[in-house]
């Protein structure tokens, strides 16, 4: 930002300090070891620098001690690397469950986002300080990565599939989106900036923001246009299952295999229906590839989300057989 | 008199005369000169590519070249780099030419297969370069998918195609290299008498002859999917996305110890032979050469941290990553411990050893960062990586490679080179790519990505620095290239044995004769037994 030469990143979120401190302790390491075989090199050098053109020096076959220890020593540094590492790893892999939740479909070279609440940006992304956010994101062409520096985090993203990353941003301000994996011509053209606002600041901002309706409401148009509400009936008597309390749940296969019912499997099912089918259920779904774009997709996700949590439907605990609860006479009864 | 001698004395660049001569010598020794020619085109190339870049990158803003040749440029520098200098350079050069001295044999096992290996580098090499006077190819040296295989618009097949004949010249050399060692061994020349440079040549060939199909076959395939549009790679055919970048790294993780090993193994033999003394821990630095090829092929998914794969499976790959540490560190701390109590002469290929060694150092210290899961998600894909492969590439294999030039060129030649400029030169090109490559590190802890064409103003001074530092490490290269191409003519005669050094090949003539030695030699005693050479010395 303001400064023109700097040497060190800003620590802009909650993992960024476990990061830095990861990597003081390998700094720590490496120096000792640059140093260890650095004077090590110089002071042997000038202390048995040859002397005469016939000396020669005594014979020195090895030491078995000295191999074991230089490499167990280094070894069990090693392991300390090993597991401090695995462990950030692990906090930057798992999303917290209150994060917010946002939506990014990269692109030969735009980053688009949408928030639930229906804001859509183009390669700016703002967010509360404070809170966790969620990205769940997938590309329309080729691998991209979406990367934060100030944040340390880093998530390719992929052509046909979803991947999230998180981050709880600490400081109010402005930081470098990057592009981090090679995609094309104007890959070093695909960045943008995210902007960590006071909470106040961003509510103002979310409720500026154009009135397009939320995510889940043009999830439910969409549901509409689309006529899925001809087969996906809530009250279950559809020819489909209900969708009714489905996101999360685990789904019973007609493969007797069981799966959970997340972005993925709802992604699937609308572009590949017949790859996996609800048990009790017959494959008659058609694809909806190439009518419903990604970013419809990620709407309908959010409107089948909704219908979780949708007071007054139907319950959604999980039912008894373990898959979608099905109707008590309806689709099952086809078979 | 010495000097009338070496000039009446048939020798096997005097044997014979002519383009034929060359074009068709299954001489090893030819071959590996044929190889020297061509792997120097091939890094100049490499290296005019990197100019361009580094100008470029002076500059927050685009000014030299549009984005889509700059990301030609860097490819191109990547693809000639690793796959037609660094991959054949110093087994190719310098163990084409004396792995077979070494062991106290007449030639390689299979001498047609030898040349026709350098004829499969040069024809893979003029696809490549064709498809860059064609219009160039702008995937990046990894060629990742679907990029490369349904939205590059440029040269992908021919340039790929260049790779994949190149790949069968390392098969074959590796293939030679085994069969060589395993079969032509001189009386008394047991395992455990071998040279490290030997061990270390071998161990890279296992990696060739393991590892290269792989990379044949996913070239294949990106052809396939790019030709005829079968769903391999791109989800939008039906393919798995990720499933290139395994398949490439099964490949190229390892390539990259087929790209060092064999420099740890002339700096064992820089090593001993400048300080007087047997390779401390010969043993242990043998078999670690082992264990790092046989390591280097349960690491690929290091490179995917990022991409996707499963958390439990970057643990793995985190955790295994660590275990090659430990044989290169075992190395690292043998060579030092050579030093003690040695007779250390400061010689020209020595200060390349030194250099090499404190460059690989940082370079495989730097390694740790990355294999580090929770700092590598921060710092993988930007210029933190670029400056480590650069510290294992060019700050290892390439001084090992100069520094061998330097210690052999006496034998290959017959010639001495200008000690002073090559004291000279081993300076500037370690000052110079310090200077060139430090900086990196910090570029890419601030989140400088790589292959950015235009970048944020405030990582200027970060790249002034390294453009200036490319500078004077270009100086660096030249003085070397200026200086050898003197000494052909205008250097010293060399004695069959300038640095006092142990290995067979000290003791023919300089330059060797076409069959190596005058009598078959026989080997009483172990590598690095410098008692022994001077009480012969004595005696004789």
């Amino acid at each position: 930002m303001g400064n023109r030469f700097p040497l060190f990143p800003v620590e802009a979120s909650t993992v960024a300090p476990s990061v830095d401190h990861l990597l003081f302790y390998l700094l720590g390491v490496s120096i000792f070891f640059t140093v260890l075989i650095f004077s090590a090199i110089f002071y042997f050098a000038i202390k048995y620098r040859r002397r005469s053109e016939t000396e020669l020096p005594p014979e020195i076959h090895g030491s078995t001690k000295l191999e074991i220890a230089w490499s167990i020593i280094p070894f069990g540094l090693a392991m300390v690397m090993f597991a401090w590492g695995a462990k950030v790893y692990f906090e930057i892999e798992r999303p917290p469950d209150d994060a917010l939740d946002v939506y990014v479909v990269a692109k030969q070279w735009m980053w688009k986002l949408q928030h639930k609440e229906g804001q859509r940006e183009i390669n700016e992304l703002h967010i509360p300080l404070g809170r966790a956010v969620k990205l769940t994101m997938t590309s329309l062409d080729v691998i991209h990565s979406f990367y934060v520096p100030d944040f340390r985090t880093k998530q390719d993203v992929l052509p046909g599939r979803y991947t999230t990353t998180w981050f709880k941003p600490t400081r109010v301000g402005k930081y470098h989106l990057f592009c981090a994996e090679y995609c094309g011509t104007k890959h070093s053209g695909m960045i943008g900036w995210v902007y960590v606002m006071e909470p106040q600041d961003y509510q103002a901002w979310l409720s500026g923001g154009a009135g397009g309706g939320s995510l889940a409401e043009n999830g439910q148009k969409l549901f509409q246009e689309l006529a899925c509400d001809n087969c996906h009936h809530m009250d279950g008597h559809g020819r489909c299952p209900s969708l009714q309390g489905v996101y999360g749940s685990k789904v019973l296969l007609t493969n007797g295999q069981t799966v959970v019912a997340d972005d993925a499997y709802v992604r699937e099912s609308i572009l590949q229906p017949n790859a996996k089918v609800v048990s009790g259920y017959q494959s008659i779904m058609p694809t909806f590839q190439g009518l419903v774009t990604e970013e419809g997709v990620l709407q309908l996700i959010e409107y089948i989300k909704s219908l979780k949590t949708q007071p007054g439907a139907a319950p959604a605990a999980a039912p008894a057989r373990g898959g979608v609860q099905p109707p008590a006479g309806g689709a099952a009864a086809q078979r | 008199m010495i000097t009338a001698a070496l000039e009446e004395r048939e020798h096997y660049l005097n044997a014979s005369y002519g383009l034929k001569s060359w074009l068709l010598t299954k001489d090893h020794k030819r071959i590996a000169l044929l190889y020297l020619g061509t792997i120097t085109l091939f890094f100049a190339l490499g290296g005019l590519f990197a100019t361009m870049i580094r100008i470029e990158l002076l500059t927050p803003q685009p000014d030299l070249v549009s984005s889509e040749t700059y990301n030609k440029l860097f490819t191109m520098h990547g693809v000639i780099m690793v796959f037609l200098f660094l991959v054949p350079s110093i087994p190719a050069t310098l163990g084409n030419f004396f792995l077979p001295i070494m062991i106290g044999a007449k030639d390689l096992a299979f001498p047609k297969l030898n040349l026709l290996s350098w004829y499969l580098l040069v024809a893979g090499g003029l696809c490549t370069l064709g498809a860059m006077f064609a219009g160039g190819v702008d995937t990046g040296w990894t060629f990742y998918t679907p990029y490369s295989s349904t939205y590059s618009n440029t040269y992908v097949i021919a340039t790929a195609l260049g790779i994949f004949i190149a790949g069968f010249s390392s098969i074959l050399t590796g293939l030679n290299f085994i069969v060589t060692v395993h079969r032509m061994r001189a009386p008394g020349m047991t395992w455990f008498r071998l040279p490290l440079f030997v061990w270390s040549n071998y161990a890279t060939s296992l990696i060739m002859v393991l590892g290269t199909p792989v990379l044949a076959v996913t070239i294949l395939l990106v052809g396939c999917e790019r030709l005829f549009h079968i769903g391999i790679f791109d989800p939008a055919l039906g393919g798995d996305p990720v499933l290139f970048q395994h398949m490439f790294w099964f490949y190229s993780h390892p390539a990259v110890y087929i790209m060092v090993l064999p420099g740890m193994g002339v700096v064992s033999e820089l090593v001993a032979t400048f300080s007087r003394k047997r390779v401390f821990g010969y043993g242990f630095v043998a078999f670690s050469s082992v264990a790092i090829a046989v390591l280097g092929f349960l690491v690929w998914g290091h490179h995917l941290f990022v991409s996707g794969q499963s958390v439990y499976a970057g643990m793995v790959f985190s955790f295994l990553s660590y275990f090659v540490a430990v044989p290169s560190a075992i190395k690292v701390f043998n060579w030092t411990a050579t030093l003690y109590k040695g007779s250390i002469s400061y010689d020209t290929p020595m200060l390349y050893a030194f250099g090499f060694i404190g460059l690989f150092t940082m370079g495989g210290l730097t390694g740790l960062f990355l294999a580090a899961l929770g700092i590598d998600v921060h710092v993988t894909d930007t210029y933190f990586v670029v400056a480590h492969f650069h510290y294992i590439m060019v700050g290892g294999t390439l001084m090992a490679y100069l520094g061998g030039m330097h210690y052999w060129w006496p034998k290959m030649t017959g010639r001495m080179y200008p000690e002073g400029w090559a004291k000279l030169s081993a300076l500037v090109v370690f000052l110079g790519f310090n200077l060139t490559f430090f900086p990196q590190f910090v570029l890419g802890y601030l989140g400088m990505p790589r292959r950015y064409h235009v970048y944020p103003p405030e990582f200027q001074v970060l790249h002034v620095m390294s453009t200036a530092g490319a500078s004077v490490l270009a100086v660096g290269y030249l003085m070397p290239l200026v200086y050898f191409l003197w000494s052909l003519r205008y250097g010293k005669l060399a004695p069959a044995n300038p640095w006092g050094a142990t290995g067979l090949e000290w003791q023919t003539s300089s330059p060797p004769p076409t069959h190596n030695f005058e009598e078959p030699p026989v080997v009483t005693h172990e590598a690095y037994d410098f008692a022994a050479l001077l009480e012969e010395a004595q005696v004789g």
